[in-house]
């Protein structure tokens, strides 16, 4: 264990944490602002008191995403100076421009949102809540397009030892970044939608039928994302075909350059040519093997070990997989139960309860196959992770900070969710009586 | 292009010390100048809608480090690696708390709140002065009298902010935990004040007088009971003195660094420099837009006149 491992754990603990909450936020702000829209045009009561409800949800959850972001931006330069030096040039803009572009919006947006209920005009107040999570999903866009130059870096030079960029807009329409954008937001609002999908089975359980709707609307937006997510996942393989083979052997567990290869669906269990014809549209395509892979990147790179670890690669492209499309199933089933205002049957109901962790697994699992299956590079063909690493920061300084880390996140975890099950027991609040208009509430306050 | 860059960067830098001083101080002096719940809920409630936004022009100017100097992002936030931690696990905490502590409903819950938000903002108030210090001299006393400077420069900034925006009980509190926090701030800043090199440029001697001017100038205003103006003077020396400290850190960011060294190249810094300067003064905008809707004093909860008299009935 020196200094890189720990810095890497780091990273790899910090950054799944992180996202654990930011597909929350991406998804649920929409679908907050979709219920409030819903009650500004309808004007009924029941889309107002939903609003409330999964606002505060989405609130506690916010919290978390903004807090274990601000670190994402402070350890490239604490833990990874050497990879910031070489890439800031190019990825620092994507990271600037996240920041005076989304971010501001976002956090002004939804401070005006929480505590504007009785300041501001209903239709300004609705505005606020649509800027704060138009927001949040620029700021995917950008942090997309700099993880995506790290997978496919375009649109720069190397001068003197560093990465010069000599196209923004060829960073920013990176196709990696133009085929991933959609496919973690979609991914997002699979989450979100599952999210939502567990609380309203459990509310229905409880006899709540106020959550009916919801419980519709979730399924028609994780359908649809669903559907978004398959799309754009075909077309990043096709990508990954021919701009990362090695990731794509190692996800296949393909040794050997093939003709016609075949689709594992699980170690011995192959579906014949399936593989090519997914990566390049034609069953005889050839699919590079991660053996002859590493002896071309030795040809190119000089001697090294040029292969990700391919366990993980691999099954977690599996687990991807499976999660995320059992979930996309389960809400295609539901949509055809509830079809024509029929019941929701209680096993559903309950059944429902899986669609919180499943999405979650399958996003995890889809960064641990994106990321790891970058290594050992950091950016592709130009600086491997163990060149990239703080050469003054210790062990002991990334063993401390690791520790703290973990230990607060542990914390906060717990606590998020307390407060989390904590609310959805006690259900939406009953709105003041006399003025439903002007309503204060003080849940949302301070 | 390279010097506008130092300038933006300076300005954003500047932009959080001003704002998220305020918001920091405030946290520091919620659970001694709350009583009670109620005024507990009304001091936080006037950084409620702010804080993120403010805690963004952290987020900004590492990040404008990190596109426009590289090098300086790099080497400043590697160099300073402990510390930092440390202000993100106080930052981290702080937001949290923050953002939950409204939506507890126990007691003891809410005594965990206010614990992140007292440390979560003291961490972070002491650290950004000790850290910008040491940058400068290169020392363990510097960084100490500099922290010990950031903290008490925030407790001021926070208390008279809070002077500003509330009114009742906690408006008298807040003044005289201001008028306190001068006589703290007073003897740091003459202490803190040979921190400035003797070969430093004129302008940052003319900076950093300014700033004690103002300091003082602040206590005497909050004395006199303007508050609006007390706020205009702590906020105007909290700008100088980043002026002073950005004034003397553009030859030198980093020991044995120049800006030249560190700074990206022309296409960047320049393709930025436009598109910085189209959406920032949007931004400016609706930031100043939020201050504008939340403009009127915040009362204690069942109005200022009922809690007074309620105190009035019960205390004296």
């Amino acid at each position: 264990m020196d200094a890189l491992d720990l810095a890497r754990w780091q990273f790899g603990v910090t950054t799944v944490y992180h996202f654990l909450f930011v597909p929350l936020t991406i998804g649920l702000g929409v679908f907050v602002a979709g219920l409030q829209t819903a009650w500004h045009r309808t004007g009924k009561e029941h889309y107002l008191r939903l609003t409330k409800f999964f606002g505060k949800l989405f609130l506690i959850n916010f919290a978390m995403g903004v807090v274990t972001g601000i670190v994402q931006e402070f350890q490239f330069g604490m833990n990874w100076s050497e990879y910031s030096v070489f890439v800031g040039d190019v990825f620092g803009a994507p990271l600037a421009l996240e920041a005076l572009l989304a971010f501001f919006m976002e956090s002004t947006f939804l401070g005006l949102w929480i505590f504007g209920w009785d300041k501001l005009p209903k239709r300004v107040h609705l505005a606020t809540i649509w800027a704060a999570v138009i927001g949040s999903n620029i700021s995917a866009y950008f942090i997309l397009a700099a993880n995506a130059w790290m997978k496919h870096p375009v649109g720069y030079e190397v001068v003197d030892g560093k990465a010069r960029m000599t196209d923004l807009w060829a960073v920013l329409t990176n196709s990696t970044a133009l085929a991933q954008v959609p496919h973690v937001i979609a991914a997002s609002f699979i989450v979100a939608g599952g999210f939502v999908l567990a609380v309203s089975g459990y509310r229905l359980l409880k006899g709540d039928i106020t959550f009916r709707s919801p419980l519709r609307g979730a399924l028609v937006m994780t359908a649809i994302a669903g559907a978004v997510v398959a799309g754009t996942g075909d077309m990043s393989a096709k990508l990954m075909y021919e701009q990362q083979p090695m990731k794509l052997a190692a996800a296949e567990g393909l040794t050997h350059d093939t003709k016609g290869a075949p689709f594992h669906v699980l170690p011995g269990v192959e579906i014949p040519k399936l593989l090519s014809f997914l990566s390049a549209n034609d069953f005889e395509a050839t699919v590079q093997g991660t053996e002859d892979v590493q002896r071309r990147l030795e040809q190119r790179f000089g001697p090294g070990d040029y292969r990700p670890d391919q366990q993980v690669v691999f099954w977690s492209y599996r687990v991807m997989l499976s999660f995320g499309l059992s979930t996309v199933g389960l809400s295609v089933l539901g949509l055809w139960l509830t079809r024509r205002r029929r019941q929701v049957p209680p096993w559903y109901a309950r059944a429902l309860l899986l669609a919180l962790p499943l999405p979650l697994l399958a996003i995890i699992a889809g960064w641990l196959l994106s990321e790891i299956g970058r290594q050992p590079w950091t950016v592709a063909g130009e600086l491997l992770t163990a060149s990239s690493v703080s050469p003054g920061v210790s062990l002991a300084e990334v063993a401390t900070s690791l520790t703290l880390f973990t230990l607060v996140y542990g914390v906060l975890a717990v606590a998020e969710a307390v407060l989390l099950v904590r609310s959805v027991k006690k259900g939406p609040e009953q709105l003041p009586a006399p003025a439903p208009e002007r309503v204060r509430e003080p849940s949302l306050m301070y | 292009m390279i010097d506008i860059w130092f300038v933006i960067i300076a300005f954003l830098w500047t932009g959080y010390f001003v704002l998220e001083g305020f918001d920091f101080g405030v946290g520091m002096l919620s659970p001694f100048l709350g009583g009670n719940e109620g005024q507990r809920k009304q001091i936080l409630q006037t950084i409620g809608p702010v804080w993120d936004g403010n805690e963004v022009w952290l987020i900004t100017a590492v990040g404008a480090m990190f596109a426009a100097f590289p090098a300086w992002y790099a080497g400043f936030l590697s160099s300073f690696y402990l510390p930092l931690t440390l202000v993100l696990a106080g930052l981290i905490v702080r937001g949290v708390a923050l953002e939950w502590r409204g939506k507890l409903e126990h007691a003891s819950d809410r005594a965990w709140a206010d614990v992140g938000i007292l440390v979560g903002s003291a961490l972070p108030a002491f650290l950004w002065g000790a850290v910008f210090a040491d940058v400068l001299l290169d020392s363990g006393v510097a960084a100490l009298v500099g922290g010990a400077f950031s903290l008490a420069v925030t407790l001021l900034h926070g208390a008279v902010f809070l002077a500003l925006r509330t009114e009742g009980q906690v408006r008298r509190r807040a003044r005289a935990a201001a008028m306190g926090a001068v006589f703290a701030v007073i003897p740091l800043a003459i202490v803190a004040l040979p921190a400035i090199p003797g070969e430093g440029d004129l302008s940052v001697w003319v900076a950093a007088g300014g700033a004690m001017a103002l300091l003082a100038a602040g206590g005497s205003l909050i004395w006199r009971r303007r508050e609006g103006w007390a706020f205009a003077a702590t906020a105007g020396a909290i700008v100088l003195t980043s002026a002073a400290l950005f004034g003397m850190l553009a030859a030198r960011p980093l020991p044995g660094l120049t800006l030249a060294e560190a700074a990206s190249g022309p296409y960047t810094l320049n393709v930025l420099t436009w598109i910085g300067l189209a959406i920032l003064p949007f931004v400016l905008g609706y930031q100043g837009w939020t201050y504008w809707v939340f403009r009127k004093r915040i009362s204690a909860p069942g109005g200022a006149a009922q809690v007074e008299g309620a105190q009035a009935g019960i205390g004296h």
